[in-house]
């Protein structure tokens, strides 16, 4: 099987964020990492190519240093790579990122297309159903487990308060993967060297331009959210915070 | 003709999700604003029971969308009825619920009509005569104030918990319900999918808990989560997790607080380095009382936090177990 990883670069966890200065996006000075659904999509792809064979090729969209995150993808066992090179990838819509994809892959012949089943920056959780759509390939959401059939796959989707559910679907066909679908490997030393030598596609803006709309929807500005309680803070060292803290469990929440 | 906006309620097995209620008090808070009519639809097979218990809400008509091919979901039949039923009632705005159901076929449903979606969002406002979508981003470190760029029909989701069901509107008279009945060719569906199960009986029932100590990724390491044990144990509450912590197996997937996992709506909440995903938060902002320890002190749990301790978990919560042994002594 031929398996497409669409991946993401996002700022660390808990990196501290802060606002540029017209208040439209974050200051782009800070650490970055694989946003972690993906992370779980590339270790699926390399899973079902250990399984079935086949070819692996992670794909991000962005500035230059969002090359890292192909370059991990790689270093675990990805065959090559897919790098839509370019700033401007981050202004794009879900639709547009979509749509710069699914030019750079026109001429591939993919059996699925992996993605996070969201993002932990914007968290739209769109790109993967629209690149779907734009295919015209049937898609299934937030799975949890993937067996090959006889022409197809069988899929376990995540649905709501515990329930799963099986879903048969032909092949070819796009995925969004949830966390914790398995377990992530490390790259291996070995991996990092080979990963050095192995392609690396770029694909500038201009390439997929002629495929591209207008956004048709805008972020006008970031905001600090509005908060729904009153919190206190506790300070002080240890032993005095654990004091008080005893002090609120008992007037305020009741609970000793 | 007045603008109009249309709420897609969502039913699964002849059942109404109740956080279809919500996307309706959205509905009629957005009509109050813009003065536009407030339709809803309800999607199905023999739906009409559904439409009228709609219908008693202060909406202008209800549709009962129809057809065989849509009495289980598929993201193919769903986006091909709304899409058909969208292309000629031409709303201006449509809501939707954003439940795992919606996000799995709206994304597809728009791009097929050459729009977008703006989803996950919290609430809105309207500024000069342009609506503006808010929705978190950054793991709800930052609220996004979103527009439409493009051309109606725009769609919307909300976030479960973003209205208050409670707030809705009764209509003074049932609202009228029309049946449209939808052609979906054979070829159309793809996906064949099976009926939905539990994957084992949920042994502990955290929604009963009145007090709950729950960890996340702050907590380290597997032998870490003996601590929380401890300080559970000590306020004689239940231990619970995050999601990343299930997924690692450090706990089992029935301690998992989330929207994958249970909601729950105890005395006392106490988050032991959890940052505060919105995934997470949907299943505990409910709590009477929340007490959050993180070492990030932009952690978004501090944002519905009652009580907020910027530190080291490690170091607050032994003393924390002495303080409450001297108060409540091991029963």
């Amino acid at each position: 099987m031929k398996i497409l990883v669409c991946m993401k670069q996002v700022p660390q966890k808990d990196a501290p964020l802060k606002l540029n200065e017209a208040g439209t996006w974050i200051r782009e000075d800070v650490s970055y990492e694989v946003n972690e659904p993906d992370a779980f999509a590339l270790e699926e792809a390399l899973r079902q190519k250990e399984k079935h064979g086949g070819e692996v090729v992670a794909i991000t969209a962005g500035p230059a240093r969002s090359q890292q995150v192909l370059r991990e993808a790689l270093a675990k066992g990805a065959d090559r790579a897919i790098h839509l090179e370019d700033a401007g990838f981050v202004g794009l819509d879900a639709l547009n990122v979509a749509r710069a994809l699914a030019a750079a892959i026109k001429d591939e012949q993919f059996d699925l297309i992996f993605t996070g089943l969201q993002s932990d920056d914007q968290g739209y959780a769109q790109t993967g159903v629209v690149l779907a759509e734009l295919l015209g390939w049937p898609h299934a959401t937030i799975i949890m487990q993937i067996e090959r059939t006889g022409d197809g796959i069988r899929v376990k989707r995540e649905l709501e308060a515990g329930f799963f559910q099986f879903v048969d679907m032909p092949l070819p066909a796009v995925l969004t993967i949830q966390s914790g679908i398995n377990k992530l490997r490390y790259a291996t030393l070995i991996g990092i060297k080979q990963a050095k030598n192995k392609p690396m596609r770029k694909v500038t803006m201009a390439e997929v331009q002629p495929a591209l709309g207008p956004n048709l929807q805008k972020v006008e500005r970031l905001h600090v959210p509005q908060k729904t309680r009153n919190t206190e803070f506790l300070e002080g060292a240890p032993a005095e915070i654990a004091k008080k803290l005893v002090d609120k469990l008992r007037n305020e929440a009741r609970v000793l | 003709m007045a603008d109009t906006i249309l709420v897609v309620v969502e039913q699964r097995e002849g059942k109404l999700n109740r956080v279809s209620w919500e996307t309706i008090v959205a509905g009629q808070a957005l009509a109050r604003e813009t003065g536009w009519n407030l339709e809803a639809a309800v999607a199905g097979n023999n739906v009409s029971g559904l439409a009228s218990e709609v219908a008693a809400k202060a909406v202008t008509k209800v549709y009962a969308i129809e057809s065989p091919k849509l009495a289980t979901y598929t993201p193919d039949a769903f986006a091909a009825a709304l899409k058909q039923f969208i292309a000629s009632s031409q709303p201006k705005l449509v809501l939707m619920p954003h439940t795992y159901q919606v996000r799995d076929f709206i994304p597809k449903l728009a791009t097929a009509m050459g729009r977008t979606v703006i989803t996950d969002c919290i609430g809105f406002k309207k500024e000069k005569e342009i609506l503006l979508f808010t929705r978190q981003m950054f793991q709800g470190k930052f609220a996004a104030d979103v527009t439409f760029a493009g051309d109606p029909p725009w769609f919307v989701t909300f976030q479960n918990g973003a209205f208050r069901a409670d707030k809705i509107e009764s209509g003074a008279a049932a609202a009228p319900i029309e049946n449209v009945n939808i052609e979906i060719a054979d070829a159309v569906v793809r996906n064949r999918p099976e009926e939905a199960f539990k994957e084992a009986k949920q042994a502990v029932d955290l929604t009963q808990a009145s007090v709950i100590v729950a960890v996340g990724r702050g907590i380290k390491e597997q032998k870490n989560i003996e601590l929380a044990k401890q300080l559970a144990e000590a306020l004689g509450g239940e231990i619970a997790a995050s999601r990343p912590i299930c997924d690692s197996g450090w706990l089992p997937m029935d301690r998992q607080v989330g929207s994958s996992g249970q909601t729950v709506a105890p005395q006392l909440y106490l988050a032991l380095g959890i940052s505060g995903a919105i995934q997470h938060l949907v299943g505990m902002k409910g709590a009477r009382t929340i007490i959050a320890v993180n070492k990030d002190s932009e952690a978004p749990i501090f944002e519905i936090a009652d009580y907020a301790v910027v530190g080291n978990l490690f170091d607050i919560v032994p003393p924390l177990i002495e303080e409450i042994k001297k108060v409540k002594p091991a029963s």
